[in-house]
């Protein structure tokens, strides 16, 4: 078998983010999109990763502030995602189609 | 130390995570994709330990596998409605959806696989004993502004996420 | 084969470092089997504590003294019929026990039975064991939703809601702790709980006693936090049976209950051997300076032999003080079996080849022993907190306290 390289670790980090990304625009639940996004960020983290093997420790710290972003971003969008819920009753994306209601 | 069956983890891990994440996309109960995130999640663990990123892998385990989706699960709880399983569950583009985020990928493997002579093929010497000191150091030295507006942006969100969900601001 | 064996003995570092694979096996057997042996003697040290705290006797019919009491609890629960409520989340209601005893027993791959007697020294040790720890919550959460009814679902949230909010206490003692073995030439730490223990013993003196009083705060810090990880009283709310009858895991019967009952033994000797690690000095023996020299080291490595003696003895005077009624014969000719055991194993531990060998491990089985002691007395003497005041302590005193700690530990490291 070929040696496991840097070409492999993109590749799948790749798919990833390839998955995440349909999660996203092919859903209707809102928590399983908000799930697909954080496929994505860690996809993007695999690649950081992947890539800070070879060029020193930058892609790792860069990966962790991700991860702490990640965490952020996750907090708001369920508190968003609450408010919402509260007022509709449906975690239905098509609902979400009024400025001010 | 020499690695042990690195190919056989490495096929295995990235295997793991990603049929975890084709579940995550397909799944009717977003109980059930939770649970296959967490899956995935651990997967990457693993993968992060191989490219012996150790600090990270164990960041990933605290703070993903064991807070945010800890956080998704409460809000599952308490959103979940039986009515939102009976639907349908994927939107009128799906398939413009999918042809779009497989030509996405199409694209990154072909960038990947004609520019591989742009980046070097040579490893850096990590040395997996002092990982975490050597993260720390540069974490403390070189990104100190960084880290300092991290812990605002964190501060932030937590405001935010409490004015949100509150019933009464 | 013997050769093999004993020229691992002379090893000097664990299985997992020199990729052993064999040893490593065996030593993941040994915990797996001192785990199960370990849960048992709980079961029945606890009952029996409790009962002579509260003045009464505790079981006493099943074998002497109730000793068989243990394995008749986990025959009754094997042979138990096996519910799954009918509206339940099949997969999940079968999963979660299964997460949550995985997760409990694989922090035991870093804990420190000595120096060279772990599984494998990870260099990110305490990072991995308060990781793995964190994703029994998932477990929990998953139990309580897959049950289908609402007293698991609340107790499963509480329980949650609970040892998050605790975690985050027990990471900041923590790392004061892990702030401490920075104090050496090279002036960094280490997060391998062998590397703590190491620093302990290069510093002369053990983490709680350190720069007093602020090692003794995070110390407490961290054991008041560890209760409350555990889910045990005082902060037992979500599994008390006035409250929620038994929270999270009242759908559950037999085998799988059991294995819930495991997993929270487990987690509780498993935050015991941290608190021990990172404070009380791992498997360093008391006062190894103060107290140095030859005669003393002999003194204290024949400790573990008169432990075992008089655990011996006192099966013995039990079995004086038996009835001399024909109904009572059994137990009698079983206890003095047990005391004969135990007072063998005693006279094993005096061979100066075991002598040597046992100290470390003796030692750090003695300190975590203690822990558990503490466990049961908190049950027998603290009333339950309310929810709200249990979120109150988690965050509004045990946060604080942490981070003051925390702040003061490194202005006096830097400062002295």
């Amino acid at each position: 078998m070929v040696p496991i390289s840097t070409l492999h670790y993109l590749v799948v980090a790749a798919a990833l983010f390839v998955l995440g990304v349909i999660g996203v625009l092919t859903r209707r639940n809102v928590v399983i999109v908000l799930m697909s996004i954080e496929l994505i960020l860690n996809a993007v983290n695999l690649n950081l990763v992947a890539f800070s093997r070879i060029y020193g420790l930058h892609g790792q710290i860069f990966a962790i502030f991700v991860i702490t972003d990640a965490a952020a971003e996750a907090a708001v969008g369920l508190g968003i995602l609450i408010a919402f819920f509260r007022n509709k009753e449906t975690v239905n994306m098509d609902e979400v189609d009024l400025l001010k209601w | 130390m020499q690695p042990v069956a690195t190919t056989f983890f490495f096929y295995f891990l990235s295997g793991l995570t990603l049929i975890a994440g084709v579940l995550v996309i397909t799944r009717r109960n977003p109980v059930h994709s939770a649970l296959a995130l967490i899956l995935a999640l651990l997967g990457q663990a693993g993968l992060y330990l191989m490219l012996y990123a150790p600090f990270v892998a164990g960041v990933q385990i605290i703070l993903y596998a064991g807070g945010i989706m800890v956080l998704f699960l409460f809000v599952i709880m308490l959103v979940n409605i039986e009515k939102s399983q009976k639907e349908e569950q994927f939107n009128k583009q799906w398939i413009v959806g999918i042809l779009a985020a497989v030509a996405l990928g199409v694209l990154f493997v072909l960038v990947y696989t004609k520019g591989k002579s742009l980046f070097p093929e040579r490893v850096a010497q990590l040395p997996e004993q002092s990982n975490t000191q050597e993260i720390a150091v540069m974490l403390y030295g070189n990104y100190m502004f960084t880290f300092e507006i991290a812990s605002l942006l964190l501060l932030v969100a937590i405001i935010g996420a409490v004015v949100m969900a509150k019933k009464r601001i | 084969m013997v050769d093999y064996i004993k020229s691992y003995l002379e090893s000097t570092t664990t299985p997992g470092q020199a990729g052993n694979m064999f040893w490593a096996a065996v030593y993941i057997l040994l915990i797996f089997l001192g785990l199960s042996v370990a849960v048992i003697a709980m079961n029945w040290l606890e009952r029996k504590i409790l009962a002579h705290m509260q003045v009464r006797l505790g079981p006493m019919r099943v074998g002497p003294h109730g000793l068989l009491q243990p394995i008749a609890d986990a025959i009754k629960l094997l042979i138990k019929e096996d519910i799954m409520p009918s509206q339940a989340d099949g997969f999940v209601f079968w999963v979660a026990p299964i997460v949550v005893v995985i997760t409990a027993f694989t922090v035991f791959i870093v804990v420190p039975f000595g120096p060279t007697h772990a599984v494998t020294d990870m260099n990110i040790g305490v990072l991995f064991m308060l990781g793995v720890s964190s994703l029994s919550v998932l477990g929990i959460v998953m139990a309580g939703w897959a049950s289908n009814s609402h007293y698991p679902l609340m107790g499963a949230l509480r329980s949650s809601a609970q040892m998050v909010s605790y975690e985050i206490a027990m990471g900041l003692a923590v790392v004061s702790a892990v702030l401490m073995t920075s104090l050496n030439a090279t002036g960094t730490g280490t997060l391998s709980m062998i590397g703590i223990v190491q620093s302990q013993q290069a510093q002369q003196v053990w983490f709680a006693f350190k720069f007093f009083p602020l090692g003794l705060i995070a110390f407490f810090v961290f054991a008041v936090a560890m209760v409350a990880e555990t889910n045990r009283a005082p902060f037992d709310l979500p599994e008390a049976e006035s409250e929620l009858t038994a929270g999270f895991h009242t759908e559950y019967s037999g085998f799988r209950w059991s294995l819930f009952f495991l997993a929270e033994y487990s987690a509780m000797i498993a935050v015991s051997s941290i608190a021990v690690t990172l404070w009380l000095g791992g498997w360093l023996r008391p006062f190894p300076h103060l107290l140095g020299g030859s005669t003393w080291d002999l003194v204290f490595s024949l400790l573990p032999g008169i432990t075992f003696l008089l655990l011996g003895l006192m099966a013995f005077v039990g079995v004086f003080r038996m009835p001399k009624h024909p109904y009572f014969r059994v137990q009698t000719i079983g206890l003095a079996g047990f005391g004969m055991v135990l007072g063998l194993i005693g006279l094993l531990l005096f061979l100066p080849e075991v002598r040597n060998r046992i100290q470390d491990i003796f030692w750090f089985s003695a300190k975590v022993a203690f822990f558990m002691y503490l466990y049961i007395w908190y049950r027998g003497t603290f009333p339950r907190y309310r929810f709200d005041q249990l979120m109150k302590v988690g965050w509004k005193a045990l946060l604080p306290v942490g981070i003051g700690v925390l702040v003061l530990t490194a202005v006096a490291g830097v400062l002295l």
